[in-house]
């Protein structure tokens, strides 16, 4: 007890000196004033954090003698297919019980389901880590933009040659930098997804610079039309947020039906397997390189499936919709998720896109809480809030093995 | 001043002791010989504190070291020659000397042990400047050698002081293990050459798939038949 | 020519920021073989505690009479923060995951990489914070047509003092040589003694320092630091970590000189608006032709 409370007063004393002049100095031009209040506020909630996690640790290491396992997943409780069925009817009624502005923000969600799904593909199961995974959502995004702009191709053709397009980048910054060592690969896609961004800021004569693309149409629906001249085409564009809805929800099916076979696959095996061990991977015969490049195209597709989508919701695009901290919420969502697990990932995207739209106050301090889960999230659950079942018996195969072995 | 009792370590998931015992007394060469695979360079790592058992104590000098970190062992005067000699490649053989008096504080008594050192293995002040990784194989077992004597140890464990070396070398390297135990060192000799190894120890405990198998003076183990068939390469 | 001497100057005095931030990255790599993405926050906790300590002094009147000072109080704050925020981040973030996968790790410093911009934002503002303009504005001189200011000297001379510090220490000090060892072979180090979680903390530490010089650094020279400051100077910097081949220290200072004449020359002689694209291209490159950069450090073959 007495080596805890010592503990705590370090602890305590080095947040404290670490805050002080953060929270404190305010500089104007050529002037310094200091606040207390804001600093003992945040020590506050320092002291009751260091609390929280200590009381954790305190129960976890008391279970520890008990049983290790970490307990049934929300998505092992339910059942599965029941799980499912619920969340389609819901899914399904939605718009009919929601107004504009739920509609809206559950459009966002799907969007950001597909995302992380995608991502998920390339980080959750081949275990690469990409970190400019937004690149490909803008290359969809300004793909339908500009064919739509310039040669009024409509969405529907655009989706496909958006992901045709997107698998090309996929593949163009993929080969050179899969080869790379693991690590090298997060730091080489960031910069990818910066010289993308770079790039739609400056090529003003394509991509309008800064201002974006402005009047990029709607998702049409095509119907057959008698008139003067014949049989012909009618259309209407569907800009309602119900009609957006539902595509949203069909390209989000489409992901996670897609990404659900993947992993299933003999593909998603050798994913795994690369994951765990790529030189033994490649030993088996697994021809790792054309693997990990296709786990890298086919996250691209998915991404170039929601970008053009966005476009066409939005009817307009701009290169700030694509920045890092993009890149960063989605890689959140996989991670908070469970990388692998396809409930925990929709789970997780609904959470981090719906939670900062209830707290609006708390807008300011959506990053904040996201960089710090991440990181709390690696150090005390790093199979995430629904872990996937496979990923979960890998993370504590060992514990449960030495502790078999222990009692045997 | 050693004891080791019934230890139990895995390693990786491989259940790669199944209780292993043994004693080491002051003053002695004691020698642990088995095939590969049969948990010997695991013995010496639960004993330095690399790996930790899962039950079972290792007493030194009485206390239960089972459970310390390896930087802590080497403090209490256990230095360890550890398989494939594991020089730092990239430090100079002055440097790697060195490091092998990390916990020492006495400067003169350092100078002394370093010419000592230099005394015992010539060609290693020849080479003080060069990097540890650029010295032949034997030299690097010399320099591996001189590293943890540096530490000044009580007892010394030794892996394998022979592998990939030319019998000329081998011949000279036990020569000076044993001038080591002369000058007062405890030494635990681990070895697959079971015919040298009986030839240079007091005592010997043969390990068998994590289990010791055999055990007792080295003069009478190297008339076992057992021995004799399974170590020594007898018909 | 004497646009190129002008530039000549400029990237050296950029070329030895970046060499600074890309020894702690290098150092860091070496030794637990992470990408340590708070090393740009780090750098820009750098630059605002600096901030913070001239603006104090400044508004006490102290720093017009004792300007000298007040720069050296400056740095020596910055250092000092930075050494207790490196060990507060690797405590929490990373050493709990000492035998954690390596993409657990990368995901562990990635988010503390978020959360101090972020907590830097909620605390110090979205807006550009400005140095004492007295300071970076003291005065300069011509050399065969090259206007140089007193600041890049002093940058430059600042730099190279920390960089020599770090091999005087590194390859005669005992410490500084249990560090290399460790970096060279973690359980060998171990059985000599040397405790790697208190060698790694003191690398952090190390690393922390010299960004932490760096970001005021940056501050006096541009005359104003940002939360997100550290971002793109992070990531040249660990590029120029790899061009010199990572864990490789002379390498990191090479690394970071050529990044930072490259993007100098670059945005002189190509095209200004893509300047931060060429450190980009420059690491991509290096990584596909020669990915043990170009002092050659051994590189094993593992991924994260």
């Amino acid at each position: 007890m007495r080596k805890e409370l010592v503990k705590f007063a370090v602890v305590m004393l080095w947040a404290f000196g670490l805050l002080f002049p953060m929270l404190g100095a305010q500089i104007g031009f050529e002037t310094f004033t200091f606040e207390w209040s804001r600093l003992v506020r945040v020590m506050g909630f320092v002291a009751v954090a260091y609390g929280a996690l200590a009381a954790q640790r305190a129960v976890s290491a008391h279970r520890k003698r008990g049983h290790r396992d970490p307990g049934p997943g929300l998505a092992e409780r339910v059942p599965p297919l029941w799980g499912w069925g619920i969340l389609a009817a819901v899914a399904l009624a939605f718009p009919w019980f929601a107004d504009n502005y739920a509609r809206d923000v559950a459009i966002n969600v799907l969007i950001y389901v597909a995302l992380g799904l995608g991502l998920n593909i390339v980080v959750g199961l081949a275990g690469l880590l990409d970190l400019g995974y937004i690149a490909f959502y803008a290359v969809g995004a300004y793909t339908y933009a500009l064919l739509n702009t310039h040669f009024g191709v409509p969405f529907w053709l655009a989706l496909p040659i958006g992901c045709v397009i997107s698998a090309g980048a996929g593949a163009f910054i993929g080969y050179p930098t899969l080869k790379m060592r693991g690590d090298y690969l997060a730091i080489v896609t960031l910069g990818f997804g910066e010289i993308i961004r770079i790039v739609l800021n400056n090529w003003d004569r394509v991509t309008e610079g800064p201002n974006g693309i402005l009047g990029i149409k709607a998702p049409g629906l095509y119907y057959p039309k008698l008139t003067e001249a014949g049989l012909t085409l009618g259309h209407v564009y569907l800009k309602n947020l119900t009609c957006l809805y539902y595509i949203a929800l069909v390209i989000a099916v489409v992901t996670i039906i897609g990404v659900y076979r993947l992993d299933h696959s003999r593909v998603g095996r050798a994913w795994v397997s690369i994951r765990e061990d790529e030189t033994a991977a490649e030993l088996t015969g697994i021809d790792t390189l054309r693997m990990k490049l296709l786990a890298y195209m086919l996250g691209a597709i998915f991404a170039g499936l929601a970008g053009a989508f966005y476009a066409a919701k939005v009817r307009y695009v701009n290169p700030s919709s694509f920045v890092f901290l993009e890149s960063a919420l989605v890689l959140c969502i996989v991670v908070l998720g469970g990388m692998g697990s396809i409930p925990g990932i929709i789970l997780a995207a609904a959470a981090i896109i719906v939670l900062p739209e209830v707290f609006r106050d708390l807008e300011l301090y959506r990053m904040l809480a996201f960089g710090g889960a991440m990181t709390l999230m690696m150090v005390y659950r790093p199979e995430g809030l629904i872990p996937a079942r496979r990923r979960r018996l890998e993370l504590h195969a060992r514990e449960a093995f030495a502790e078999e072995e222990g009692n045997a | 001043m050693l004891k080791v009792e019934e230890i139990h370590t895995y390693y990786d998931h491989i259940h790669a002791l199944k209780g292993v015992s043994l004693e080491i007394r002051e003053g002695e060469i004691v020698c642990l010989i088995g095939s590969n695979g049969a948990g010997k360079s695991t013995t010496l790592m639960t004993i330095s504190g690399v790996l930790h058992p899962a039950r079972g104590r290792v007493l030194f000098d009485g206390q239960d070291i089972a459970h310390r970190p390896a930087d802590r062992i080497v403090g209490l005067g256990i230095c360890q020659v550890p398989e494939g000699r594991r020089i730092l490649p990239r430090l100079s053989v002055a440097d790697n000397l060195e490091m092998g008096a990390f916990l020492r504080r006495d400067r003169e008594g350092i100078r002394q042990d370093l010419e000592k050192v230099y005394e015992l293995f010539p060609v290693l002040a020849e080479r003080r400047r060069q990097q540890g990784g650029t010295l032949s194989g034997g030299e690097q077992q010399m320099l591996a050698i001189g590293r943890a004597l540096m530490g000044r140890p009580r007892l010394l464990l030794l892996d394998e002081p022979s592998l990939g070396l030319a019998p000329i070398v081998v011949e000279k390297i036990f020569g000076i293990i044993q001038q080591i135990n002369r000058d007062g060192t405890t030494i635990l000799l681990v070895e697959q050459n079971a015919n040298l190894a009986l030839g240079v120890s007091d005592r010997a405990y043969v390990l068998e798939t994590g289990r010791v198998t055999l055990s007792g003076p080295s003069r009478e183990l190297a008339h076992d038949e057992r021995v004799r068939k399974a170590y020594l390469g007898e018909q | 020519m004497e646009t190129f001497l002008q530039q000549m100057v400029n990237g050296l005095t950029l070329g030895a920021v970046y060499a600074l931030i890309a020894l702690g990255y290098t150092m860091v790599y070496g030794i637990i073989q992470l990408i340590n993405f708070a090393h740009g926050e780090i750098f820009a906790a750098g630059g605002y505690i600096g901030v913070i300590t001239l603006s104090f002094l400044q508004s006490r009147g102290v720093l017009e009479a004792h300007p000298t000072l007040g720069l050296v109080l400056a740095f020596a704050l910055a250092m000092v923060y930075c050494a207790f925020l490196a060990v507060a981040l690797e405590r929490m973030a990373y050493r709990p995951l000492r035998d954690a996968s390596r993409l657990s790790l990368l995901l562990s410093a990635l988010g503390m990489s978020i959360f101090f911009s972020n907590g830097m934002m909620l605390c110090q503002g979205v807006y550009d914070k400005a140095y004492p303009i007295q300071l970076y504005s003291t005065g300069q001189f011509t050399v065969g047509g090259a206007v140089v200011s007193y600041i890049q000297v002093y940058i430059f001379v600042g730099a190279l003092i920390l960089m020599i510090g770090l091999n005087l220490f590194v390859n005669r000090t005992r410490l500084g040589k249990a560090m290399r060892a460790t970096a060279q072979d973690k359980v060998m180090s171990a059985l000599l003694g040397i405790n790697a979680n208190r060698t790694i903390t003191i690398t952090f530490v190390i690393g922390s320092v010299l960004a932490a010089a760096a970001g005021v650094m940056v501050g006096l020279y541009y005359g104003s630091v940002r939360f997100d400051m550290g971002f793109i100077p992070g990531i040249k910097a660990f590029a120029a970590a790899v061009l010199g081949g990572i864990g490789n220290l002379t390498g990191a200072v090479l690394g970071g000189m050529i990044i930072g004449m490259v993007e100098v020359f670059a945005a002189g002689y190509l095209a200004s608006e893509y300047k931060d694209v060429f450190a980009f291209i420059i690491l991509i490159l290096v990584l596909y032709f020669r990915p043990t950069g170009i002092m050659g450090e051994q590189v094993d073959d593992t991924r994260v």
